[in-house]
């Protein structure tokens, strides 16, 4: 019997549903994109040109073809800025990357111990930020931090500082805010290996001999490698190409690549730029999204 | 000087006594089993000699010294799972040596005795497999391995068979039976299969709600029940209610017979017990086997007959080695007998409906109180 007999029709389809749905809400905006970044700004509407016309028939969509070229890719790497501003999302991402990990494993593996019963609460205390906007949480946030903030006016009152420290602006603050906004997704798949991690393992190392250290550095922290893998990608991610964050929290000296492509697009209307910055922006993240496949497939065969 | 002593232990989760008040002395290459329904604490009493529970009250004495609040990872004591807990990140070979290397044992030591283990539960080969890659019976092996590897003082197995299936459960049973004897530990079993039990232990502590109702060798268990709850708990047996009939005494061949007087089967004469019944309300116990039938009642001189009922057979069950009869008395009473089939043939069988008499010596019933 071949594999593939064992799939009946309706089977079949669902499981090129998924490859539809990427096909029309990813491959094809990309498609678009990519074409925009081959292309030359102009002004005009569209801010670009060549632009294909199918009813100019056959041979202006060809002459089109050959109006595309590599030049846009060719500033990313000559300018500086870009560079720069790729290093510095990749940096803040695995910084903020490495500081959601200490912060949320304990955080995770302190839920996974609690009884059952107060689980379903911690979880939910871990969500319950998702309830206020994403926006509204970061304005919050600049509140806190502003020179006459609560912060300061907590630290002056309890004369920890005798005048009020600079807070916003500063890469301090945009860690802040990135791990404030990022913890959630760091915790819950951490939470997720860790909850089903068998407690008698944990007793067997103990019963053969490992100190309660040595059994989480044995025993708990390798079975949760997959949850750390997941969890740091979720972060990572997202955050290489954070806009709002850095933008509101951190000081203006330094972009990050978001914040680049914004100015790109908005500021200069330079489309052709913001969209091959946007391109190799895919292409850098493509690696770690590999990365968290090539995890999650391992994860599949052990489980079998 | 016992290698273990467990001594007054109690053990409460909340106002329930898992644990309550038990004391017992296990001797140094003894394989000792815990028998008793679900439960009844059996496993709790385990996980407190493991260390995983910290008993309430009493001392454990292993050796002299008194380890009842030493962690678990200080003790000389090992423990195989029920799940086995086997590792799923560490291959075989890393199961093993995960013991060893807290142990601190230098490399040529640790890989000599992983060698060891490996072939004295007989897993050649299957090294660098992981515990996903194993079969049950293998993964059981390893698990086995892994706590051997020590070389416990104690061994802990915790329901160690339970997940295998009835023809490989048997031959683990002697060979875990032949590794205690070579290796000379002690091997304490904790298991609610009775036949395991017997085939395995020398001596059996059958536990009931916290505390232990009798510890004996398991002929004594079978054959010399300490109670009724025992004798009703290991194996099958007939009970029959009754009071002492003072006047009822005889000699028969020079030896004296009691005679209880029940309400089901009349009178039926017993011999007379190590320890004579303080109370009125008693019990005779006869295992099925000790039941036999004939067609025609036995010669009335013979005293190993003395107990005769007349009944009809109600039941027969054909179970290969024996057949097991059901036979209901005349005066309403079912008595259970079961007997061997020693030949392939057998004219005599019982059948349904006919009439038979059940007569059992009185050396081969046991007085219990209610």
């Amino acid at each position: 019997m071949s594999p593939r007999s064992i799939f009946t029709r309706p089977a079949r389809l669902a499981a090129i549903a998924p490859y539809l749905w990427m096909a029309l809400f990813f491959l094809v905006p990309f498609l678009f994109v990519l074409k925009i970044s081959l292309s030359q700004t102009a002004i005009a509407q569209p801010p670009y040109t060549p632009v294909f016309d199918v009813a100019e028939g056959w041979d202006a969509i060809k002459a089109a073809f050959a109006a595309l070229s590599l030049d846009n890719f060719k500033l990313l790497i000559s300018d500086d800025l870009y560079v720069l501003s790729y290093v510095r999302s990749l940096m803040v991402a695995a910084i903020s990357t490495a500081i959601l990990l200490v912060v949320g494993y304990p955080i995770a593996y302190g839920m996974a111990r609690l009884p059952p019963r107060w689980q379903s609460v911690a979880m939910m205390l871990v969500i319950v930020p998702f309830w206020t906007s994403f926006l509204i949480r970061i304005y919050a946030w600049i509140n806190i931090l502003q020179h006459d903030g609560l912060l300061n006016q907590v630290l002056l009152a309890l004369h920890v500082v005798s005048s009020p420290l600079v807070w916003l602006s500063t890469d301090s603050a945009m860690y802040l805010g990135i791990v404030y906004s990022y913890l959630p997704f760091m915790i819950l798949p951490l939470y997720a290996t860790l909850s089903k991690l068998d407690p008698a393992l944990l007793e067997a190392a103990s019963d053969l001999g490992a100190s309660p250290l040595q059994a989480f550095w044995r025993v708990t922290f390798p079975l949760s490698l997959p949850g750390v893998g997941a969890g740091a990608l979720l972060c990572f991610i997202p955050i290489v190409g954070e806009f709002v964050i850095p933008d509101l929290l951190a000081g203006s000296d330094a972009l990050m690549i978001g914040q680049t492509l914004w100015l790109e697009f908005f500021t200069n209307k330079d489309w052709p730029v913001a969209s091959a910055t946007a391109v190799v922006l895919l292409f850098l993240l493509l690696a770690p999204l590999l990365l968290y496949d090539r995890l999650q497939r391992r994860q599949l065969e052990e489980g079998r | 000087m016992p290698l273990l002593r467990i001594d007054a232990v109690v053990k409460k989760f909340g106002q329930f006594r898992a644990v309550d008040a038990l004391s017992l002395d296990i001797h140094a290459g003894e394989f000792f089993a815990l028998l008793g329904p679900s439960g009844c604490g059996k496993t709790t009493l385990l996980r407190m000699l493991a260390g995983f529970e910290t008993p309430d009250e009493g001392r454990i004495l292993l050796d002299g010294k008194d380890i009842a609040q030493i962690p678990p990872h200080q003790r000389p004591v090992n423990m195989m799972f029920q799940s086995y807990a086997l590792f799923p990140h560490l291959s075989v070979k890393d199961n093993i040596a995960f013991g060893l290397k807290r142990a601190r044992l230098s490399p040529s030591d640790l890989d000599a005795r992983v060698t060891e283990m490996v072939a004295l539960v007989r897993l050649e080969g299957m090294e660098t497999r992981k515990p996903d890659q194993l079969s049950g019976g293998q993964r059981q092996r390893v698990a086995l391995a892994r706590s051997l590897a020590r070389r416990p003082q104690l061994l802990l197995l915790d329901e160690p068979l339970a997940a295998l299936d009835k023809k490989l459960r048997e031959s683990t049973q002697l060979e875990l039976m032949e590794l205690q004897r070579r290796l000379g530990l002690t091997f304490i079993i904790v298991t609610h299969d009775q036949a395991e039990a017997m085939t395995v232990a020398g001596r059996i502590g059958v536990m009931d709600a916290g505390r232990l109702e009798q510890v004996a060798t398991p002929r004594e268990l079978y054959e010399a029940p300490r109670s009724r709850w025992i004798a009703e708990f290991v194996g099958d047996i007939n009970l029959i209610e009754g009071k002492l009939d003072a006047d009822g005494d005889t000699h028969l061949t020079m030896a004296r017979r009691i005679a209880i007087a029940t309400t089901q089967a009349g009178t039926i004469y017993v011999a007379e017990p190590r320890q004579p019944p303080t109370r009125d309300n008693l019990c005779v116990a006869i295992r099925p086997e000790k039941v036999k039938l004939s067609r025609r009642a036995p010669a009335s001189d013979d005293a190993r007959a003395i107990n005769r009922l007349d009944g009809v057979v109600t039941d027969v069950s054909y179970l290969g080695g024996i057949t097991s009869y059901k036979i209901r008395l005349d005066t309403g009473l079912v008595l259970r007998s079961s007997m061997a089939n020693t030949a392939r043939i057998d004219i005599d069988a019982y059948s349904p409906s006919q009439r038979v008499v059940a007569w059992f010596s009185p050396e081969d019933c046991v007085v219990l109180e209610q």
